[in-house]
Parts: structure tokens; sequence; C-alpha cells
């Protein structure tokens, strides 16, 4: 779907401000998109570089019940892999694949040992050139030469030895734009690694040059941040960081994520953990994340009902895109986390509002059984994120205000009552001490 | 046997006389030829009157309790001791505490030897209140009446004497057992805010070498707070002693285990650990709570369901918190209501409980007398503290101390308070 209002750019821009100046009735009566399955061509053609190919391998991974699609995101990779220089990913697409795509897919030892031996022989250059350089001690050559080397190994798929190289650099780096580009090529190899500490250390290190960063720089290491902060469940540092990404960002930053991801990921990690005033301000009225919301038109669709309270359609949209959103490989594993925040805000701020709730509609509402609303209330009521009291009876939900008055006695009753008791047992052990101290002098003369 | 005789002749007359001090020290002169003739010294006894030769009597009491007695003996013996603390005089007793109180404690030893210990739960309640020097006074009898009473079962009176508080304490080591003694009885009392105050106190008693006390304390002290409080909290205060905060858990791991699984809410999972520790609970006879603490469980899932719902079916109460039957939910929640655990109505003609919030208004002349009562007490308690604090501060080791561990910094602090107190 993402993939689709790419590549159909303006056609689509033009039907989305239509509707905008035709009126609300448009809205009401534009259909919600279906579930169609992800375009895989469309979604790869957003990326580019390595992560294609890992994202390919992760639907395909993911897609294991529906054939289908497994087989046209293997045959992707193995084309994509084709095309590039890394041997050990040929072997496992290949292994994948299991021959289930006929004879072009399958081992092709003779690439790889040309590949191979090409990777030799460039090695060997790069290893020569670089003890040259530093015998000579010529800091921009040694820097050039690690640099070469770390994107050598990055395309063989040698990770460590990549970072290595480029953390190398940094010794050698003489300008600002050199640091620079030293931690963008560290961040992007951590966020293959997935070692997502790195990738926060680097960042820090990248905004603390003092020089002025270009936008599109400065929009990539929000990006990257976002995507630590993602991944280690601070969802609203990461709705932060990708709200703050500038439109600059456009497409070049493909080798790590695409700006439909950035809509995506901020606009999910906002409605789970902003409250209303910050939803407001922060993404409603953000014109810089309105042009990444545009790409995504069922995120922007299903915030704007989440603000004006329809729950239904918004969950409804919710539930349309989680099945693709599952295939995404930085967002799959806290899809269910979000949801469920989403889903406890919608509840909270129904009720939010009113005295009493008939749980018939709030039910009809949130497309729900009662019983099954029933359980979850009570959970919100228990971890007090709700203020009400459930009458089952009749199926209402009262809200339910703590009275302040009997509360303040009964507390002061109760906190008399235990200075009552510890002080008591405060003088009982000094007695006790002073009879050891007594003792202990005693024993001394 | 002459001196003995003498010594009677001079008991008679000096305690007429009203001379006790030069009384008190022939009696200990004579202590060694009381003790050579203990077996004998019984038939002496009918000579004095207890309650005007109270001292004299004690003497001879004394001597004749000590050393290992049998059986018939000791009943014999019972009866003079009990009346002659019914009817001694305090005054002279006060002379010589230490041999009052072995001539109780054998007075004890003499009961449970008989196995009637009801006989001496009056006599020892007599006797403390006659050694004590003020009803917040600790003697090292309070421990061996609570054990009689204990053994008697005679709960009530065990219990009218836990009323008065304890400021002073002469054996570390009876406290500890006054405390556990008076937690038991409290807990056979269904008093279990006060047992677990008693409990507390001595497991938090500042105490230098582990003991035996602490640990069965502590372990009735996590039942006792899962039965009343419906919770129980992991960490020790911080002013226990070291020796417990390191050593009391490893003892008491089947029963933290338990308080655990309390927590976690689910009946099951509860019963399934009973039945896993249920040896070591009745070694330590703590089956009765550890039942008591299974039934209060149900109480605890029931109390949280009236913070979410108003209103509930019997058959819903049963669901969620796990019963067998409406039935049986019916008749907890009827408990609870007696209790005044929870606040409620059963309509039980469409099986539904109503939940009603706590109906004390606090605007009662009852609740304003119970409020003003408070706040004496707590005032009294306060004038009390300050009266130690002063105490302290003006106690000259103390102030030596401080002296010297005052920091100076500049010629200013060297001020009046010298460095070492010489008195």
């Amino acid at each position: 779907m993402e993939g689709d209002d790419d590549t159909s750019g303006p056609m689509i821009d033009d039907e989305i401000y239509a509707n905008g100046v035709d009126g609300d009735n448009e809205k009401r009566s534009r259909p919600i998109m279906s579930s169609e399955q992800l375009d895989i061509e469309a979604y790869a053609s957003l990326y580019s570089g390595r992560t294609k190919i890992m994202r390919l391998l992760f639907i395909a991974q993911r897609s294991q019940s529906n054939e289908a699609m497994e087989l046209e995101a293997l045959r992707m990779a193995y084309d994509e892999i084709k095309k590039g220089e890394n041997t050990q990913l040929h072997r496992e697409v290949v292994q994948k694949i299991v021959g289930r795509l006929g004879p072009e897919y399958g081992m092709d030892v003779a690439w790889c040992d040309t590949v191979d031996r090409r990777a030799e022989q460039k090695k060997e250059k790069l290893e020569n050139e670089l003890n040259a350089y530093r015998t000579n001690l010529i800091k921009e050559s040694i820097r050039m030469g690690y640099n070469d080397f770390g994107d050598f190994y990055y395309a063989h798929g040698q990770l460590g030895d990549a970072f290595k190289s480029y953390v190398r650099t940094r010794d050698y780096c003489t300008t600002s734009k050199h640091i620079v580009h030293m931690c963008i090529s560290s961040t992007l190899v951590s966020i293959e690694m997935g070692q997502f500490t790195h990738v926060t250390s680097y960042i820090t290190k990248a905004e603390q040059i003092p020089d002025a960063l270009d936008p599109v720089t400065v929009a990539k290491l929000r990006c990257a941040a976002g995507l630590a902060h993602l991944e280690s469940k601070k969802y609203k540092l990461a709705a932060r960081k990708f709200l703050e990404t500038g439109p600059e960002l456009g497409n070049h930053y493909n080798e790590v994520i695409a700006p439909q991801d950035v809509a995506t990921y901020g606009g999910l990690c906002a409605l789970a953990t902003f409250d209303r005033m910050e939803l407001k301000n922060k993404v409603i009225d953000n014109l810089n994340f309105r042009n990444f919301l545009e790409l995504v038109p069922e995120v922007r669709e299903l915030i704007n009902d989440f603000y004006s309270s329809h729950y239904a359609s918004c969950l409804d949209y919710l539930g349309n895109l989680k099945a693709n959103l599952l295939l995404d490989i930085h967002l799959h594993d806290h899809l269910e986390t979000l949801y469920g925040q989403i889903r406890h805000k919608a509840l909270i701020q129904y009720t939010h509002p009113f005295v009493s709730v008939d749980l018939h509609m709030m039910a009809n509402a949130f497309k729900t059984d009662v019983s099954g609303l029933e359980k979850e209330l009570e959970a919100l009521i228990t971890d007090n994120q709700v203020q009400a009291r459930i009458d089952s009876h009749n199926k209402v939900l009262y809200a339910r205000h703590a009275d302040q008055r009997n509360a303040t006695f009964q507390r002061v009753l109760q906190t008399g009552n235990e200075f009552d008791r510890d002080v008591k047992s405060m003088l009982l052990r000094v007695n006790l001490i002073k009879h050891e101290h007594n003792l202990r002098s005693s024993r001394k003369h | 046997m002459e001196a003995i005789q003498s010594l009677v002749m001079n008991i008679q007359g000096l305690s007429s006389s009203g001379d006790i001090s030069h009384l008190h020290v022939l009696l200990k002169q004579a202590q060694e030829s009381l003790y050579a003739e203990s077996t004998r010294l019984l038939p002496v006894l009918d000579q004095l009157d207890p309650a005007t030769h109270s001292l004299g009597y004690l003497y001879i009491l004394e001597a004749c309790s000590s050393g290992s007695i049998s059986k018939e003996q000791a009943s014999a013996l019972v009866l003079p001791i009990a009346r002659f603390i019914n009817s001694c005089v305090a005054e002279q007793i006060r002379l010589q505490p230490d041999k009052f109180i072995s001539v109780c404690k054998r007075f004890k030893d003499h009961v449970m030897l008989l196995e009637a210990p009801l006989r001496g739960v009056a006599p020892m309640l007599t006797a403390i209140r006659k050694i004590q020097t003020s009803s917040e006074h600790l003697t090292s009898l309070h421990p061996e009446f609570l054990l009689l009473c204990l053994l008697s079962k005679s709960y009530k009176v065990g219990y009218s004497v836990l009323d008065d508080d304890i400021f002073e304490v002469d054996q570390p080591r009876d406290l500890f057992l006054y405390c556990y003694y008076g937690g038991m009885i409290c807990i056979g009392q269904k008093r279990f805010r006060k047992a677990l105050e008693l409990l507390h106190n001595v497991v938090t008693s500042p105490m230098t070498s582990f003991n035996a006390i602490a640990v069965e304390a502590y372990k009735k002290h996590i039942l006792v707070s899962l039965i009343h409080n419906w919770n129980f909290c992991t960490s020790l205060p911080k002013y226990t002693s070291s020796v417990c905060q390191r050593n009391l858990k490893n003892y008491c791991q089947p029963y933290i285990e338990l308080a655990h699984c309390y927590v976690s809410g689910k009946i099951v999972h509860l019963e399934a650990m009973v039945d896993r520790h249920r040896e070591k609970y009745e070694n330590d006879n703590n089956l009765g709570l550890v039942k008591q603490v299974l039934s209060s469980q149900y109480k605890r899932n029931i109390q949280r369901l009236t913070q979410t719902y108003l209103t509930l079916s019997l058959q819903d109460i049963a669901n969620s918190v796990q019963l067998n039957s409406a039935k049986e939910a019916e008749m907890h929640v009827l408990q609870m209501i007696e209790d005044g655990q929870i606040f409620a109505t059963i309509n039980q003609k469409d099986g539904m409980v109503r939940f009603l919030e706590d109906p004390e208004q606090y605007k009662t002349c009852h609740m304003i007398e119970h409020i003003d009562s408070s706040i004496q007490r707590i005032m009294a308690l306060s004038r009390k503290l300050t009266a130690i604090d002063e105490n302290i501060s003006t106690d000259p080791l103390f102030l030596s101390k401080t002296g010297r561990e005052r920091q100076r910094f500049d010629f200013d602090d060297y001020d009046s308070v010298p460095q070492k107190f010489n008195i």
C-alpha cells in the first residue's frame, strides 16, 4: 500500500486535496482501505543497499504460510544479491529457495568464485595502499584508506570488520565533515548489525559537532535516533525524534529507512504515548510532519479519527495495517505493545468526559462484545487509569470520584495510629539499646 | 537447726518492729545455712506469716524451692507459694526482687510439672503486679505468665496484661519471649493488629546474636500480615539489627514463598504451595494459621472486586475469585459483611451483590470523641519523647562523646563545651 502511493504519487496527491476541499462528507464516504497484500516490488523499491535485501529476506521468513509471497520475496532478494558482492547472503538465499524457483535461481558457484577472487585481489590492493599511506603518514589518505576498507567489508557482509574500519578513521579526521561521515557510516553498520547502543553514541557524537550540519544529515541523524529509541522501547522519545525529522530527508536515507516508515513509526508511537494536547500540537498541527503523513494516508486518517473520537474506524485502520506492519523489520515485535497502548488510550479517552456510560453502546463503538469490554475496563480500573466502577447488573459504567473529606479523615486516623505504634516501638528499642550499652560499660569496668 | 530457729525468731521480732534493713542484712548472712537445710525448711514456714514477715518468708521459701524437686514435693510447695504471692507485702519483696522472681519461676516449673498450668495463672498475675515498679515495666515474670496463659488456654487474662505499653525492660530475652507469647495470645483472640505489632517488635529489636525466638516470630509475622493486611512487605525496616537482616530470610524460606504466591493472587497455586510445605508448617505448629491464610486469599480477591464493580452477580464473583459455586460466594460475602471488611447488600432474588461505600461520615459525636482522645494520647507520647530527648542531651556521657567528635573549622568554634568531661 505504501508502495502504491509512492509510484503513483501525483495522482494520489490530487485525490487527497480533493477530499480535503470538499469537506467532511467526502471523508466519511471514502472507503476504508482493504488490507491488500503487500506489493513486494513497490515496497522493495523504496529501499536500496543491504537493507533492501534484509527486508526481503525478513518478509520471506515471515510469510512462510503464503508461498507465493515468500517466493516472490526470495526471487527479488536473489536478484538484488547478484547485483552486489556478498557471497554469504547468496548462499543463504539459495538455501531458502530450495530450488523452488527453477534452475536460474540456484547456486551459482561460478559467480561466487569470481566474486570471491575479485574480493581477495581488491583486499590485497587496499591493504598495500593503506600500508603505503601509513608509512607516508598522510592523514587524509589513511582516512580514505580505512573508509575504503570499511566500504569493502560492508559490501561483503563482514559487518564487524566494517564497523572497526570506520571507527579507525576517527583518529585521522581533520574536518567536521569527516567526523560526520564517520558517524553516519558507523551508524549505518550498527543499525544493520542491530547494535543500537553504538547507534546512540555515534549520533550523540555527530550532534555535538559545533558547525551547523546540513539539513539532510540532521534529518538522517534524527531518524537513526528514532530507530534506536524504538528498539529500546522508549516509544515517547522515538515519537519525538521521528516528528522532528525534517522533510528534507526525502529519499536520501533509503539505505536505512523510507519516509513512509518515518510517518508510520512516528505516527503510531505518538498515538500510543502522547496525551491529547501533545498529539494536537506535535502531530496534527505539525506542518513538517504532514509531508510525511501524506505518504501514508491510512496513518493520517487513523490519527485524525482518534483525535475526533471515531474509535471504530480508527481501530479498523489499525487492524488493516497490522498484517503488513508485521512484515516490517523494525516494527514487528513492538506492534502488539503499541496497539495495546493505543486501544487502552482510546478506552480511557472514551470514558473520560462522562458520568455514566452504557456498556452496550461502548461495545458497539469499539466493535467488541460486552463481556470482553468489561474485562478490559476491569484491568484499566485496577490499574487506576480509569476512575469509575462497573454496574455489572445493568451494564453501566459510573464515574467515581473519591470523597476527599472522608478520605482525609481516614488518613488522619491511620497516620495517628501509625505514629503511636512507631514511637512506642522506638522508645522500646531505645531502652534496649541503653540496656545493652549499660551492660557493655558495666562489663568494661 | 538452732540457727534456723534463731533466724525465725529474728524474723518475727524485727518484722514486727519494722527494722527491715537489719533483717535484710541478717538474712543475707544466713543464706548459706538456709541452703544447707533446704529439705527441712518446709515446716518452718508454718511459723511465719507471709503478710508481715514477707522478706523472711521469701528467703526461706527460696531456699526450699532451690534444687531439683520431685512431683510430691512440688505439689506440697505449690499451695504455700501461691498463698505467699497473694498475701505478701510489696515493699518488702522489692528489697530482693531477684529472689522473688526466682521463687515465682520455680513456682511455674512446679505447676508445669504437675501439668496444671491453670493453677499458676492467677498467682502469677498478682506476682507481676506486685513486682512491677510501674505499669510500663517489663519484668522477667511477664513471659512466664504468658506461657502459663497459653498452655492453659486462658487467653483473656493474658490479653489484659498486654494492654499495658512497655517502655522499661530488664532483660532483652524477656522482651523477646514476652512479645512472642503475647503475639500468640493475640492471634488466639483474633486481635491480629496487636499481634502484628508485638511480633514486629521482636523481629526488629536490636540484638547482637541471632536467636530462634526471632525466627519463629518472623514466621508468624509473615502469616499474620497476610491474614490481616492481605499483603506482605518483603523488606525488613532499616532499623532491624544486621544479624536479623542477614539471616532471617534463610530460615523462613517456605513462608516467604507462600507470601509471594499469595500476593500473585492465584488460589490454585497457593493451595499447591501449602501442600508442598505442609510438613514444615506442621512442625512449626503453624498449620492453623496457614489455613487461615488460605481463606483470607478469597477475602482479598473479593475485596479487590469492590474497587472495580458497583454490582456483580454471585456467579461472577464465584468465577473471578475461583470459588466452586455461587452459594460459597454468598457465604464468603456474608461473612465479610458481618466482619465489617466490606460494605454490601445481597439481593437474593437476582443473585446480585451491590457494593456500597463506607457509610462512615465522620460526623458523629462518637467519632469526635475518638479523634479527641487519640490527639490527647499522641500529645502525651510526644511529651514523653521530648522528655527522653532532654534527658539524653544532659547526660554526661553523651556530651563528652559529642564534644570529642565535633569538627573545628576556625577559632570561633572553640566555644565553652570542653573536649572531655572529667567528673
